[in-house]
């Protein structure tokens, strides 16, 4: 059946990223940040842009791969993809169906990208502003249930209660990546710690969440480039080998109204079997994690969902440092992530992911052989990565 | 339903989006059901599933034959979230509210959102016994939720 997968079939061997801006300062836009990054990557890979044939983006990214290809004088696009659902449940799959595209042969050198500059065009964080609302958030926006962070807050209240999990696992997730945004000069929050006190003592937003279990809102871009393993050894940098890739959603997932048979979930429980059992290892291989934070109740469960620790640990689990590099016993958002690195609708975790694996994270996990790289939690459909060096 | 519990006093500020039916006509039974102050539900005439919010088939034997019954309008506290953060202008002034999600038992346990009415610094537990008002508007009718 290995036949049939994309394991050990394809590599990252590019990745780039422009400068990471607080929200609404890019000085350029939005689809020239996607122009940077993408070169950057290609650099990086010590390609030509010549040799890109391919485009994969995700949650409706605004940058066409037609005007893309045009404006870099691509000669063919021989790929172009766009992953569905919002959020970040498609960070993972946008890599995951560029290296499909790579095993198929469809194309060559496909990039994975996103680029965000939401004050050029509309915030996520806004409600509705419209008299009338129609279809399924009728049943839930007049209650003033609008926003991701409302979305989000049900369930892992949800979730925290049925499993007698405290506010200490999010403050825990929380310090994690502050703790590592601190050792990496990209990130919007470096020479900004966070304290426990200062974590308790931030504002609501809506509870279980405080301010800091929120993740940023940021301008930039980001992009990996993907090929065959066999293209990726004559290439400059060490290539990270794809070992699995997942996408998808549990049943009856996102039904209207929060109706969804199981609430109280991340929704990787159907993906995780199949990510693991395609890349052939257990959870306990994994070194170092990279999970899509909207919101910490989301790492939380993703962890659990994962296998990486039961809900009965995850709270010893995402406290005490547990997650905090070096010392932690699985180091997580080991680049600030979308707390405090930057807000790249994840995919600045797929470059985290890369980094790791190749040895050059500011956060190094001594002797890391495999990466976990989730994306999206609480929404549908979600994605996995697990990377190995 | 033994008393029927009617607010014309809106819990949100006014300014907030009001529902109003699908263009296909799928949810226009309910929300004619909420103006008559009456909870309804789908539920399919072959094999008595229950399901919201509403679908053109039922969920579990894909039959087309689904009717609409009326719930009692007492529920529980399935989960619920307090709100500081407004994300609308008609928020702006309001302070925190309360959000709930209630379970339907004698509908299959579907879900339904409102705001749980009182204090929005009120404790609240999952598990809280819960029955519907009918906060009316001009031409649509919300439901929402008040302890019993
Ligand atoms: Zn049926």
């Amino acid at each position: 059946m290995t036949d049939y997968t994309i394991k050990d079939k394809v590599a990252i061997v590019g990745i780039g990223e422009t400068r990471y801006y607080k929200a609404g300062q890019s000085p350029v836009s939005e689809f020239q940040l996607a122009l940077e990054a993408i070169q950057k990557a290609v650099a990086d890979a010590g390609l030509q842009v010549e040799d890109i044939d391919g485009f994969a983006s995700y949650s409706d990214d605004r940058n066409d791969p037609v005007r893309l290809a045009a404006a870099l004088g691509v000669p063919q696009i021989q790929f172009s993809n766009m992953h569905w659902g919002g959020g970040g449940g498609g960070v993972a799959g946008a890599v995951g169906n560029a290296a499909a595209a790579v095993v198929a042969g469809y194309a060559k050198h496909v990039v994975a990208f996103r680029a965000l500059a939401q004050g050029q065009f509309g915030r996520f964080g806004q409600g509705h502003a419209g008299a009338r609302v129609r279809g399924p958030m009728a049943y839930s926006m007049p209650y003033g249930l609008m926003s991701p962070a409302q979305m989000f807050a049900m369930r892992t209240q949800r979730f925290m209660y049925e499993h007698n999990i405290s506010q200490e696992a999010l403050c825990g997730i929380a310090l994690a990546s502050y703790k590592h945004a601190q050792q990496n000069p990209r990130a919007i929050m470096y020479g900004r710690p966070l304290t426990r006190e200062s974590y308790y003592n931030s504002r609501w937003i809506v509870e279980p969440f405080h301010l800091f279990d929120c993740c940023l809102e940021n301008d930039g871009a980001a992009a990996v480039i993907l090929t065959t393993t066999e293209r990726a050894r004559d290439l400059k940098q060490k290539p990270v080998y794809l070992m699995a890739a997942a996408q998808g959603s549990g049943y009856r997932q996102w039904t209207a109204a929060h109706n969804d048979p199981d609430y109280a979930t991340s929704n990787f429980k159907t993906l995780a079997p199949r990510l693991f059992g395609m890349a052939g290892i257990t959870p306990k291989d994994v070194d170092v994690a990279q999970v899509y934070e909207n919101f910490t109740g989301g790492v939380l469960m993703s962890l659990v969902e994962h296998g990486l620790c039961s809900a009965e640990e995850a709270e010893a689990f995402c406290t005490n440092g547990n997650l905090e590099w070096p010392n932690g016993g699985l180091p997580l958002n080991t680049s600030g992530g979308n707390l405090a690195e930057a807000y790249m609708h994840g995919l600045e975790l797929v470059l985290e992911g890369v980094r790791q694996m190749r040895g050059t994270s500011t956060c190094q996990v001594k002797d890391a052989q495999v990466c976990l790289v989730a994306a999206g939690p609480m929404v549908a459909p979600v994605s996995d990565l697990l990377l190995r060096n | 339903m033994s008393v029927e519990h009617v607010t014309t006093v809106s819990y949100l500020p006014e300014g907030m989006p009001l529902p109003a039916p699908m263009p296909d006509g799928l949810d226009a039974p309910f929300w004619e059901g909420t103006k008559q102050h009456k909870l309804l539900v789908q539920r399919c005439k072959t094999c008595g599933s229950f399901q919201f919010g509403p679908e053109w088939i039922c969920h579990k034997c894909r039959s087309g034959e689904l009717s609409w019954v009326e719930s009692s309008g007492r529920g529980k506290v399935y989960a619920f979230e307090r709100v500081w953060h407004p994300v609308h202008k008609a928020l702006k002034e309001r302070g925190p509210y309360l959000i709930v999600l209630v379970e339907l038992p004698d509908a299959g346990n579907v879900r339904m959102v409102g705001n749980l009415l009182g204090d929005p610094q009120q404790d609240v537990k999952i598990g809280d016994s819960v029955e519907v008002v009918w906060e009316d508007h001009t031409d649509v009718t919300l439901v929402q939720w008040q302890r019993i």
